[in-house]
């Protein structure tokens, strides 16, 4: 009836916040610059050749490298620990969920900041190593792929858990059953039904751990230090230090379709399910 | 019993992998030495220290402003535009959730970066109101996606049974729309609140000179160096939140009692 | 004076016409039904009265008023839905008490109407009881009760037992007839169950394809359904191709039959019915038809017996004697009960 004309305010917001700004990105990316860093609505191709450059598609190799990597270990280290949960029982199976969703619930920058403190030249790891007597001198920890790495693993692995847990405590009990009725091993039920089966949710995962591993700034800047400069950084530097918003733009634009067609791609092998919410 | 040792043991090793840090910061929270790893002896002081320094208080306070209102924003406009979207034919259905869609897919950094660009070309001062606008924005698609269902799952009579008997649209809303979707409106009010609360990404790119949150406040404290008042600050984040999960999950029990 | 008249009443939903041109008048205190198939138009017909829908064409009147665009919360009608609609979030008396409290009725008088309400539909003490803690039936009773207390001058039913286990519902339809009289108000009930709409009504609405078919009394439905329709739809039937030669005499299956029936063309094509229960099984010799036993199946009450006759054609008839399969056997039609439709076009 008359109720669709509720969602006129809500239409006005997402035009004014979240379409116009997103339009705003892509024509800057296309825009001038004038000799004081301003922005010049002529069209150019400048920002998008900018990035072609030996030293910009380092980044985004770097970039896209450490997102696979970093979503590539959170699988293996996430798939068994969902199945693990999704095949307890009910009482246990949702207090082990809530513990892993419970970290999510903390400020992320205190989580990067704890591997700081743990990865430091004094830090617990080394003090550790060395009371043991294993090292000598302090390993250099912080401030390298490896800390990176490790806390992109560390902040994004119950993204990768959840979805994966949701599919498989779907599972209909049944099925296991039926397929171990016809001869079945437990590899063979788990190669040929289980996983399987799970496959919505381990591309939910994957979605939701490549894309904030894709674009983050935090965890290389706080962990790799200036070390290991990531697209996210890149961006960070042209809007907030270089004032190239041009620059910036173009990146974003390049990193947003990025994420679409891997997003397209995934899509196509994700039914029904899998979702965090 | 080999595996099931083994099951064990990987169970250990995850968990202690997600908390140990977090654990370790609680720990030293309490230590007296600054800059040694080592432990030298129980104090509160760092708790003093957080709590006289305005900054940090400054940066609090701001933080629960802003999650508050905009959590509260966010909730009345998107429970009112998910009545709307339930409402709408299929074709446009599809548009508007795409639209819902384009902040929850977009990475941080982009929604942060696109809104300063926003907000520099309407000339508005970055401050306060454009961190505030910022929040309600990427909190409205969480509210909606969070109330539609509880719309999917309502009968689509009971309107009508409200109209029948008398009932005003509005009154038909309120007095019974409203208390059926009730469960998925304060999912997607908490949920925002807590996203409002966490955020450091939108919130580093859209403030202005002066206006801290408290991720920003430890972005700045971490690149000056390691205090350990944001170990305090931690213990005291962390212990709150465990808090605020206690209440919800006793609350969550009795609405399905 | 009509309570509710509908006249030339269509509606479409894109592009498809969903009722064509209803005309419909309901008089006070009657308990009318729209009977029909799913997809027939009855329940849009019960939902533009209740003021859910608005038509395309043609008007609605209430006691002589056009209502058309009146919104339901204007109408003084109420409605029992289909899958009861009550309001989880509320107990028992604050369902009832719904209505009443949008009508800011002093607290007292609600009290007072809803215990009445209660003890009407045999559910006294239940007035603290969560929704989800009844039985589909005593919901069901609590939705007529909600609807009831509002003193509405008519109330909808659509489909209200169509939930219900078949013994409930034979109870429940006995029980909503007394009290449509003891109320003494309209009564407009949807249903795709001919046997509930034959046993409740005064009148009943036979409706197909967005049309009304026939409107009359049960026993006019049952016993002169004017096509083959409504005949296939009510109850069952052997229908035939026929050929009115003049009044009162009909010919089918190459034979000449009397009848009771008038008033259409010589030599028309016409289409025949007989009731199953009104063919008799007689010894061959004495029949007007003969025919051979292809089956018997018991039914509990009656034999369902598959006849044959000699140009082909096979006759159920429903009997309380046995026959034996292969057995040649004559079929006997009385006059009253060869039922004669017009052609469908």
């Amino acid at each position: 009836m008359r109720k669709k004309w509720l969602a006129i305010p809500y239409a006005l917001w997402a035009l004014i916040f979240s379409v116009i700004p997103i339009l705003l990105i892509a024509i800057y990316s296309f825009c001038s610059r004038s000799p004081y860093g301003n922005i010049v609505y002529t069209f150019t191709w400048d920002n998008y050749r900018r990035f072609l450059e030996p030293i910009y598609l380092n980044v985004l190799w770097r970039s896209v490298v450490l997102a696979v990597q970093s979503t590539i270990i959170c699988f293996l280290l996430g798939y068994p620990m969902a199945l693990l949960i999704a095949r307890s029982d009910i009482k246990k199976r949702s207090l082990m969920i809530l513990l892993f969703i419970l970290p999510l619930w903390t400020n992320f920058l205190l989580r990067t900041y704890a591997w700081m403190v743990l990865l430091r030249d004094q830090g617990v790891i080394n003090q550790f190593l060395i009371a043991l007597g294993i090292i000598e001198e302090p390993l250099k920890l912080l401030y390298t792929n490896g800390a990176v790495l490790l806390g992109m693993v560390y902040n994004f692995l119950p993204f990768m858990v959840l979805p994966i847990y949701a599919v498989l405590s779907k599972l209909d009990h049944s099925l296991i059953e039926a397929a171990e009725d016809l001869g079945a091993t437990s590899l063979e039920v788990f190669m040929k039904v289980i996983f399987p089966l799970s496959i919505p949710g381990v591309i939910s995962g994957t979605i939701m751990v490549f894309m904030p591993a894709v674009s983050t700034f935090i965890i290389s800047d706080l962990l790799g230090g200036g070390q290991t400069i990531l697209l996210g950084n890149l961006i960070q530097n042209q809007f907030l230090v270089a004032r190239n918003w041009q620059f910036g733009s173009s990146i974003s634009i390049i990193m947003i379709s990025m994420i679409l067609v891997c997003m397209a791609i995934m899509g196509r092998y994700r039914e029904e399910g899998g979702e965090l919410w | 019993m080999v595996k099931k040792a083994l099951k064990g043991t990987y169970i250990t090793l995850m968990y202690l992998f997600l908390y140990l840090p977090i654990f370790l910061l609680i720990v030293y929270s309490f230590n007296d030495s600054r800059y040694r790893g080592s432990w030298s002896g129980f104090t509160f002081r760092w708790y003093r220290e957080l709590f006289q320094d305005r900054t940090i208080v400054a940066a609090l306070y701001n933080t629960f402003t802003i999650a508050l209102l905009a959590a509260l924003i966010a909730t009345v406009i998107g429970t009112v535009s998910a009545v709307a979207i339930h409402n709408m034919s299929p074709k446009a259905k599809v548009f508007f959730m795409n639209v819902t869609y384009l902040p929850v897919l977009n990475p941080d950094i982009v929604i942060g970066i696109s809104l300063l660009a926003l907000f520099v070309w309407m000339q508005l001062k970055l401050g306060f109101i454009t961190l505030l606008l910022a929040h309600i924005t990427f909190n409205i698609p969480y509210v909606i996606l969070a109330v539609l269902p509880k719309l999917k799952q309502l009968n689509p009579h009971l309107e009508e049974a409200a109209l029948d008997l008398g009932a005003t649209p509005l009154q038909a809303f309120f007095k019974v729309i409203l208390p059926e979707i009730m469960p998925g409106v304060i999912t997607g009010a908490l949920l925002a609140f807590t996203l409002s609360l966490d955020d450091f990404m939108v919130s580093f790119f859209t403030t202005g000179s002066g206006i801290n949150t408290l991720s920003i406040k430890i972005y700045s404290m971490t690149k000056l160096g390691v205090s350990p008042k944001i170990n305090a600050l931690s213990a005291l984040l962390f212990i709150g939140v465990i808090g605020l999960l206690g209440v919800l999950q006793a609350r969550i029990r009795k609405i399905y009692d | 004076m009509n309570i509710i008249e509908l006249k030339g009443v269509s509606k479409r939903f894109a592009e498809k016409d969903a009722l064509v041109d209803i005309n419909l008048s309901i008089r006070p205190k009657e308990f009318v039904t729209l009977l029909g198939p799913s997809g027939c138009g009855k329940t849009t017909t019960l939902r533009i009265i209740g003021g859910f829908e608005q038509p395309t064409n043609g008007d609605v009147y209430f006691e002589g008023r056009r209502i058309n665009h009146l919104p339901p919360y204007q109408r003084q009608l109420n409605t029992v839905f289909q899958k009861y609609a009550l309001f989880p979030h509320l107990n028992v008396y604050e369902n009832i008490a719904f209505g009443l409290n949008i009508k800011k009725a002093a607290q007292k008088d609600i009290a007072k109407k809803v215990a009445y309400m209660l003890q009407l539909v045999n559910l006294e003490g239940f007035e603290k009881r969560k929704i989800h803690s009844l039985s589909g039936g005593q919901q069901q009773r609590i939705a007529i009760a909600r609807a009831l207390v509002c003193e509405p001058k008519v109330l909808l039913l659509d489909e209200p037992l169509g939930a219900l286990d078949l013994k409930l519902r034979k109870e429940m339809q006995l029980e909503l007839k007394k009290m449509q009289q003891q109320l003494g108000i309209t009564f407009i009930y949807v249903t795709h169950d001919q046997e509930e709409a034959l046993t409740m009504s005064d009148r009943v609405v036979v409706m197909s394809d967005g049309e009304i078919q026939q409107i009359g009394t049960p026993e006019d439905i049952y016993n002169e359904p004017v096509n083959q329709f409504v005949a296939d739809f009510i109850g069952e039937g052997n229908i035939l191709k026929g050929i009115m030669l003049e009044d009162y005499r009909v010919k089918f299956e190459e034979q000449i039959f009397p009848c009771i029936d008038k008033g259409f063309g010589n030599n028309e094509a016409v289409e025949v019915l007989v009731r199953p229960e009104d063919i008799q099984i007689v010894d061959p010799e004495r029949g007007m038809l003969r025919g051979i036993v292809e089956s018997v199946v018991f039914k509990g009450v009656h034999y369902e017996i598959m006849v044959r006759d000699e140009s082909g054609t096979h006759w159920m008839i429903h009997s309380i004697h046995m026959a034996k399969n292969g057995e040649a056997v004559g079929l006997k039609i009385l006059p009253d009960a060869i039922h004669i439709m017009k052609k469908a076009v």
